[in-house]
């Protein structure tokens, strides 16, 4: 049995108020008056003047008043974008961040539920390590969708989704067109029916886990129903998965729409799910909570985030180059956008996600290694993070990036977060599942 | 070599027993020359100490060079020798038009590294079209595990050791010819 330390508590405590603190001081800072906006522009302007075209156009008639007049209404249609995705920061911060942990818990569900339809023999002793990781999805998706529908609601022109604004609507016919899917009360009455889905499952899987722990032993009914769910589960989320990278990050850009996008943010929440769970298990493991977990756990976990981030480069490549080829304008201006102004970022998570854990984790003494695999996942974890990034910002806060105060202080707020309400699941169930036909067979497990 | 060219052969029936066997035979610190079975048996390399194949770096190597031959072949062609205007593609740099390079870029790495290393896994252990045959006892390709010592100077010993580790065959071969 796990108890929660005291200093993980507090750990996780200050994380959170630290990140509040963070993310207050993004609110604070970000909803600008149009004159402040316009000011500042001209600051911009005087800096690096040379580079914007309209700071040439100054240049070229510095004291002509009759052209003055329409260079004002130009730079107030300027300034007013601008306002919006200055106010659209914090959100968009705490969206990132909010989707970045709320996809380790589905990833870990999702690896859970596919070792028990497949009857895998060597992970039952991970089991409550991944039911104590999908934990955090109940809270972590109701999160998302209040700051997907607060964003909305709270403040003026800072939606992290402009299909909610219906001044922007009114102008759109691409939007309007598809406005029998993206309205407010269908994108809820989805999430619903998708965040219900998903936890009912987890409930359930969790009560047959404990009820097979406490039942007789050769009784099997418990581990037969959590089979049989399991499997209907898996159904059920690779639907809803797909829609759900539709309805909560792909329409973050309404205008543009791309096939293979839900399975991309499988690819992306899997490996986040097992870079964590293997994560956990070393950090429990060191901790002597886990004896049953040996190096060959590790070895199979850390298999698992190679594979994994090689099929989530593959599918990054794929719907890159696909569209890149083609080039169709009205497909391309995802990229186009992302290249010129997340250059780094952009290529640089393809490094961080694929060329580092490829090399280092091909070795196969390598990923046995627990401080070895610990840093791959940090690694992973934090190129993934900037995966979540580059889906969203480019959408709303185009240019006006950067990863500051709001940014860290969301990761550190829903850090803090997670690491709670992981820690107080663990600590609410043995470590070892009992009476597990399989256990016997995990615990003996050996590559 | 220039001991004696005898060699006892020990017969099993079981790859348990042979397990056993040759956790014994190496505790009484006689040389195995080989063991010939009918199917892997998981563990035997452990067993009997041998070292850790290195095949798994060779590929690793292999693969790095055909990703190299994708790389200048590409380049030279697209880039260096004849950059044509194809459907507008860039053809200024190898990395503006890389995109279009990755698939034959993979395919080569792949192919390079799957190719030479079975190669290399031939030439390792010696196989090719018109080999002779090196089985001592046909019966070893169906259910007959067979162990190979080199004997030493006290050969009646050799023969008890190997009979109770559970043989159901023991000879003494002459190997010299």
């Amino acid at each position: 049995m796990y108890t929660i330390s005291n200093r993980l508590k507090t750990f996780s405590i200050i994380l959170i108020v630290l990140g509040a603190l963070g993310v207050a001081y993004g609110f604070m800072t970000s909803h600008k008056s149009l004159e402040e906006v316009k000011t500042m522009l001209v600051e911009e302007h005087a800096h690096d003047g040379g580079q914007d075209a309209s700071a040439q156009v100054h240049t070229e008639s510095p004291d002509s008043a009759v052209s003055g007049t329409a260079d004002v209404s130009h730079d107030d249609e300027h300034a007013v974008h601008v306002q919006a995705q200055l106010a659209k920061r914090p959100w968009s911060a705490m969206y990132v961040s909010a989707l970045f942990f709320m996809f380790i818990a589905l990833g870990a569900l999702v690896f859970y539920a596919l070792q028990i339809a497949s009857q895998s023999g060597w992970s039952p002793v991970l089991f409550r390590v991944m039911e104590a990781i999908s934990a955090y999805l109940l809270p972590g998706a109701i999160i998302v969708i209040l700051l997907a529908v607060g964003s909305h609601y709270i403040g003026q022109n800072n939606e992290i989704f402009v299909w909610m604004n219906p001044d922007v609507v009114a102008e759109d016919k691409l939007i309007q067109n598809k406005s029998g899917y993206l309205n407010i009360t269908a994108f809820l009455i989805r999430a619903i029916i998708f965040i219900g889905g998903w936890c009912t499952y987890r409930y359930f899987a969790r009560k047959f886990s404990i009820a097979q722990d406490n039942a007789e032993p050769g009784d099997n009914r418990n581990f037969k129903k959590g089979f049989r769910i399991a499997a209907g589960f898996l159904v059920f989320y690779l639907y809803s998965e797909s829609v759900m990278s539709w309805d909560w990050i792909m329409s973050v850009d309404p205008h543009w729409f791309s096939t293979l996008f839900g399975w991309y943010v499988l690819s992306s929440m899997v490996v986040c799910g097992i870079t964590v769970i293997v994560m956990l298990t070393i950090y429990l493991k060191g901790k002597g909570l886990l004896p049953m977990a040996n190096d060959s756990h590790i070895h199979d976990l850390a298999k698992y985030i190679f594979g994994f981030s090689i099929f989530w480069a593959y599918l990054w490549f794929s719907q890159f180059m696909l569209i890149w080829y083609a080039n169709i304008p009205e497909e391309v201006v995802y990229f186009v956008s992302r290249i010129e102004d997340y250059k780094l970022l952009f290529f640089g998570m393809v490094a961080l996600n694929f060329v580092f854990p490829f090399l280092i984790l091909m070795n196969s003494d390598n990923k046995r290694v627990p401080w070895f695999v610990m840093m791959a996942g940090v690694v992973v974890l934090i190129g993934h993070y900037i995966d979540v990034f580059v889906m969203i910002m480019p959408a709303t806060v185009v240019d006006r990036w950067f990863i500051g105060i709001p940014e860290i202080g969301s990761v550190l707020l829903f850090g803090g977060l997670f690491l709670l309400v992981v820690f107080t699941s663990l600590s609410k169930a043995p470590l070892t599942p009992k009476n597990n036909p399989f256990i016997k067979e995990s615990e003996n497990f050996e590559y | 070599m220039e001991t004696s060219s005898k060699v006892i052969h020990a017969m099993y029936t079981d790859d348990d027993v042979l397990m056993a066997a040759v956790k014994k035979v190496r505790a009484e610190r006689y040389h195995i020359e080989e063991i010939y079975t009918p199917f892997p048996v998981h563990g035997l390399d452990k067993a009997m100490g041998l070292a850790p194949t290195r095949l798994a770096i060779t590929s690793f190597l292999y693969g790095c060079v055909g990703l190299v031959v994708s790389i200048v072949m590409i380049d030279y062609m697209m880039i260096e020798d004849w950059p044509q205007n194809i459907g507008g593609k860039p053809s200024f740099s190898y990395l503006e038009n890389m995109p279009a390079f990755i698939p034959i870029m993979f395919e080569l790495t792949v192919f390079f590294a799957a190719h030479l290393l079975v190669i290399t896994f031939y030439l390792r252990s010696k196989l090719w079209p018109f080999k002779k045959a090196e089985n001592p006892d046909i019966r070893t390709t169906d259910d007959h595990f067979l162990m190979e010592i080199s004997a030493g100077d006290n050969i009646d010993e050799q023969f008890d050791i190997l009979r109770n580790t559970g043989a159901v065959e023991v000879t003494l071969i002459d190997k010299a010819h």
